[in-house]
């Protein structure tokens, strides 16, 4: 267990070079995300009002199909050369291999948020009639259950026949509470009609559970034989 | 083995045949929705034997992750599989008895909504079973049950809370008070029928998949052998 930390940092650090110096997985969620964020704002022609009734849900749903990229290539990368291999058949723990993909990839996202709002904003011209620091802790919630899961079936994914096909299909299903909380926080705070604080909490739950049974379960999927 | 198997099916033939009367000529009609209230007898049979075959999906996922023992992986891909197809039956008899008494074939409220993600969370378990190779099959697979059980509680919980925009949906000749007595004979007598059946058909394909095992493991041994012949 003393391994836990130093093993979590320098695979941490580790993506955060690799990431810096390639910018693949940034690169193409975002170029997906704003194409996403078109789409939408080309299909459905919005008033303002409108636009701010339903932008909770296009904000996730673009977040949702963007971080799928980002998560398909968190563990196709350590394929090559087989580094998964050999990171199983080290003693370092499973457990903070994991984490430490976890929070690379909420990273990536909680970046590709930041430079996603503005373009929402200009796209969809909104503005927020709630207090603005409760997005705050909504896209943060909202990113790690995303994330959390995500890091999880793509492990899973990735043993499976059709890789990048599977992830969308196993994290889709599992994560329909999640979105229906976030996109509840998000329009709550959106429009100022209601009060985000029941969708926030459940999100933090979520959040937990998700976190504590992904954490035991990890060592299982990564030595499935 | 064989004849208890020829029994259990006769039994449940029985079962399901005077199920069949008692719903849709011993039962009375419905004050207000008349004969179509009577889907209700394969609607709900149909929903607690999915619902009981999901729950053994579990059970037996953690018993396979406790011991690794494939006669609980057996047990649940074939309770997943079962339990699939009475889940679906459940999404299309349901809409068929709302389109005429609520006038719209489906509502997002929660019991409509939970069943329906229930349903893709074991359709997808279905397909990671399909898509994995052999050996990492039911390890992974028993992960994501246990994942997919987790979810059902927030699911639950997540369409109660947050689609409640949408008005509760009164159903009609719903359980518990209000049901008459030959009724709820009807509704037990179909819910026996139903889950013998789905017994039936758990056992019957819960020996293929062992077989399919046993198959599997004859090959390997057999390369095994062959390799070891090999090497000398």
């Amino acid at each position: 267990m003393s391994a836990f930390l130093p093993v979590l940092c320098v695979t941490l650090a580790k993506d955060m070079r690799l990431e810096w110096r390639s910018k693949d997985a940034i690169n193409s969620m975002l170029f997906f995300a704003l194409l996403v964020v078109v789409i939408f704002s080309f299909s459905f022609d919005l008033t303002a009002e409108e636009s701010r009734r339903i932008a909770g849900g296009l904000v996730w749903v673009a977040l949702l199909f963007a971080a799928v990229v980002a998560l398909n290539q968190t563990w196709a990368r350590e394929l090559r050369n087989q580094v998964l291999d050999a990171y199983r058949v080290s003693p370092a723990p499973a457990e903070s291999l994991f984490l430490a993909k976890a929070f690379g990839n909420f990273l990536f996202v909680i970046i590709l948020e930041a430079l996603m709002t503005p373009l929402f904003v200009v796209f969809y011209d909104l503005r927020t009639v709630g207090p603005p620091y409760q997005l705050a802790i909504a896209s943060v919630l909202g990113t790690w259950a995303l994330v959390v899961n995500g890091t999880f079936f793509a492990a899973m994914s990735i043993r499976t026949r059709s890789r990048e096909v599977m992830l969308p299909l196993l994290l889709f299903p599992i994560s329909i509470p999640a979105l229906l909380a976030m996109v509840a926080a998000t329009t709550a705070i959106l429009t100022g009609e209601n009060s985000p604080y029941l969708s926030l909490v459940f999100l933090a739950v979520y959040d937990i559970v998700f976190t504590i049974v992904g954490f035991f379960l990890f060592e299982t999927v990564l030595h499935a034989e | 083995m064989k004849s208890t198997f020829t029994i259990f099916a006769l039994l449940t033939f029985a079962l399901l045949s005077y199920g069949l009367y008692q719903g849709l000529v011993a039962a009375p009609t419905e004050a207000t929705m008349k004969d179509v209230q009577r889907i209700f007898y394969y609607h709900v049979p149909s929903a607690w034997t999915a619902f009981l075959c999901f729950f053994a999906n579990f059970v037996a996922s953690i018993w396979y992750l406790a011991g690794r023992n494939p006669k609980a992986d057996a047990i649940a891909l074939s309770t997943a599989e079962v339990g699939v197809v009475f889940c679906t039956i459940v999404l299309v008899t349901g809409p068929i008895w709302a389109k005429p008494i609520w006038g719209i074939w489906w509502t997002w409220d929660a019991r409509l909504t939970s069943t329906l993600v229930l349903w893709l969370i074991y359709v997808s378990y279905l397909l990671l079973r399909r898509y994995s190779t052999a050996g990492q099959n039911p390890v992974l697979a028993s992960v994501l049950a246990i994942f997919g059980a987790v979810d059902v509680v927030f699911v639950y919980m997540a369409i109660r809370w947050f689609r409640t925009q949408h008005p509760q949906p009164v159903v009609g000749g719903g359980q518990g008070s209000g049901l008459d007595p030959r009724m709820m004979n009807a509704l037990l007598i179909n819910w026996a029928g139903f889950l013998a059946l789905a017994l039936l058909v758990i056992w019957l394909r819960y020996r293929l998949e062992r077989l399919r095992q046993q198959v599997e493991e004859a090959h390997a041994m057999k390369a095994i052998a062959g390799a070891a012949r090999g090497t000398r």
